[in-house]
């Protein structure tokens, strides 16, 4: 979403009184906050991410029953009700509370394959763009070969290869990932090498493994935060997928994906049992883009889809 | 540009060759036989060896990866090694007609849709156009296929039929526009905001640059300065984001066509990693591949053609 033109001169009004002001270090942040929070859709989206992040931490508390706990064994009412919100899926079990438990799952997969996207991509890409010549003729080379294919159909080779479960999906997820952020870091590597500030640290006589890591990446962090936003979705996304065709979060621990997968042989007569885990996939991956799109705007990202 | 379209054919022989030899190392290192049926009759190790010495597993690896090569150059795929004594050739003869179909209609829906929405909300940029069509861009766009699909299908299938009595949607076929609506919309409508949302993007950037000013300026109505000086810029950029939509659409079809379960070759790709069907892994890993492939060359050349700065400086560096 644009902000509206009065947002856009407020937001400039606003960073060039931050940039008289003595308080430097942090404008940056600060601006980005002040022009997030004029956001509706963004603001909405940090709430419902709020709420899942809370909701993953603190599943214990808020689910009234086990993540696998049969509750209810004649299955004869199944539907929503007071004592189970969510209704009772084809085991017996509550699915309310197996979806607060999904809610953990999602933000596991999300936060840790993104986390070894950013281990991998982040040194690739930075030395890649730093020094350009061979060593980023064969990163390309490598990003041509990777961009060939689709991120969920190679991911779902290796997933193959590797066995289901959670800790093979972050490998995937992350090996196949990396790229994207490598090629991001690698742009702006290769536009901020030229600037003046880095041929100021060079005169004054920094290595080049200073520049790149006080200099150079604090400056790319914008870019970096917001690919982060969106990569998290991304990775629920493909676990979603994965856990949906059966080869994701083996059972009994549930994912959402894996919910609605399961959930499909009873779509006739049980609708509700995937009908929640849909809406709850939905309405996180909405959120994030909300936050994403907020994020971007108010931090100015420039970014090629 | 000649030179140009060489290079990028040349580049394409080594893409697909890094994919097979990707998918058939990965392949072959995952644990366990093809022909080892999964559930209680375990077959004895002696005889799985005699199936798979059939089969040809039992040469190295490199071997059996240039005797694959050898056979697909000739299109031939080899032997369905889960659907015996099905031709892997004859199952994607049958499938892959009805995916493409579902992929092309929802290509089109995609491409119509998103452009006309794009466009729209740019020349309305803030109106309430731009607000409705933003908002439901952003729906769109971040809800999966696959979740898409199977909300439609809660609803368009289960439960209007059940309040209404009104049974139009069916699933499980592939014969009539009954079929036909709700796949293309499930896999149609992310590619679809995808599209509007670079498209809107892109148009506000040219309507805001110098040149669209000074035709404005010398007194062009505004529907000739959008017509003539912005559409044309404006699609530049978006050419470049029809690849991702094909890999967006090819993907996306596995599990639409699962969730509706329309009998394309997407289903063949699920099954065939589950039960270890090798030669089947491999023909629709390719195909995709292949496919991708041509369609990225396609863009390019039709990018170096629209763009003349392109073909000028190439598009390395």
């Amino acid at each position: 979403m644009a902000s509206s033109p009065e947002n856009v001169s407020q937001a400039q009004l606003l960073a060039e009184a931050a940039d008289a002001a003595p308080t430097r270090q942090s404008s940056l942040w600060r601006d980005a906050w002040s022009r997030m929070i004029r956001n509706k859709l963004a603001v909405i989206g940090m709430i419902i991410v709020a709420v899942f992040v809370l909701t993953a931490i603190f599943a214990e508390f808020i689910a009234p029953y086990g993540q696998a706990e049969v509750v209810h064994y004649t299955l004869k009412e199944t539907k929503p009700s007071w004592h189970f919100p969510m209704g009772i899926d084809q085991n017996g079990r509550d699915v309310f509370s197996r979806i607060v438990y999904g809610a953990r799952v999602s933000l596991l997969v999300g936060v840790v394959a993104q986390l070894i996207v950013l281990a991998i991509g982040v040194p690739i890409g930075a030395v890649a763009g730093f020094y350009s010549g061979k060593i980023d003729n064969a990163l390309m080379r490598v990003v041509d070969v990777f961009y060939a294919v689709p991120q969920l159909l190679l991911v779902l080779l290796l997933v193959n290869m590797l066995g289901p479960g959670m800790r093979n999906i972050f490998i995937a997820i992350g090996v196949t990932g990396w790229v994207t952020m490598a090629r991001l870091v690698r742009g702006v590597m290769l536009s901020n090498r030229e600037q003046e500030y880095v041929k100021a640290a060079r005169v004054a006589g920094a290595g080049s493994g200073y520049i790149i890591v006080r200099h150079m990446l604090p400056n790319s962090l914008t870019p970096i935060v917001v690919a982060l936003t969106f990569g998290i979705p991304q990775a629920i996304f493909i676990e979603a997928s994965l856990s949906f065709i059966g080869v994701g979060i083996r059972p009994p621990q549930p994912s959402w994906g894996q919910m609605v997968g399961a959930g499909q042989a009873y779509v006739q007569s049980v609708p509700h049992l995937l009908l929640f885990p849909c809406l709850a996939i939905a309405m996180t991956m909405l959120a994030f883009t909300f936050l994403g799109d907020g994020l971007r705007d108010a931090l100015d990202v420039r970014m090629n889809d | 540009m000649v030179a140009f379209i060489i290079k990028r054919v040349l580049w394409f022989i080594p893409t697909i060759l890094a994919i097979s030899a990707v998918t058939f190392i990965v392949m072959n290192l995952t644990p366990g036989s093809p022909f080892q049926p999964a559930g209680a009759n375990n077959l004895r190790e002696d005889i799985i060896k005699q199936i798979e010495a059939q089969y040809g597993l039992d040469k190295p690896l490199p071997v059996r990866f240039v005797t694959y090569l050898s056979k697909a150059v000739r299109g031939d795929f080899g032997e369905s090694y889960s659907r015996r004594p099905q031709k892997v050739n004859d199952i994607i003869r049958r499938g892959f007609p009805v995916s493409l179909h579902l992929g092309a209609m929802a290509l089109a829906m995609a491409t119509v849709g998103g452009l006309a929405l794009g466009i729209l909300s740019a020349v309305n940029q803030n109106g309430i156009i731009d607000y409705i069509s933003a908002t439901f861009a952003i729906l769109m766009f971040s809800v999966p296929s696959f979740v898409l699909g199977i909300l439609l299908l809660i609803l368009f299938v289960i439960w209007i039929p059940d309040w209404t009595g009104w049974k139009f949607f069916r699933v499980g076929g592939w014969d009539s526009p009954r079929d036909w609506v709700l796949p293309t919309i499930a896999l149609g409508a992310g590619p679809l905001a995808q599209l509007a949302r670079y498209t809107r993007s892109s148009m506000i950037d040219v309507i805001r640059s110098d040149y669209v000013r000074t035709a404005r300026a010398k007194g062009l109505a505004e529907r000739k300065v959008i017509l003539k000086h912005v559409l044309k810029n404006a699609l530049i950029p978006v050419v470049t984001l029809i690849g991702p939509l094909f890999a967006a659409l090819g993907t996306g079809s596995f599990f639409v066509e699962q969730v509706f379960r329309v009998p394309g070759i997407g289903v063949h790709f699920v099954t065939s990693m589950s039960t270890k069907d090798h030669p089947m892994i491999m023909a629709v890993v390719l195909l995709y591949g292949v496919f991708l492939a041509v369609m990225n060359l396609l863009v390019d050349i039709m990018y170096g053609i629209i763009d003349p700065r392109i073909r000028l400086s190439g598009r390395e560096g």
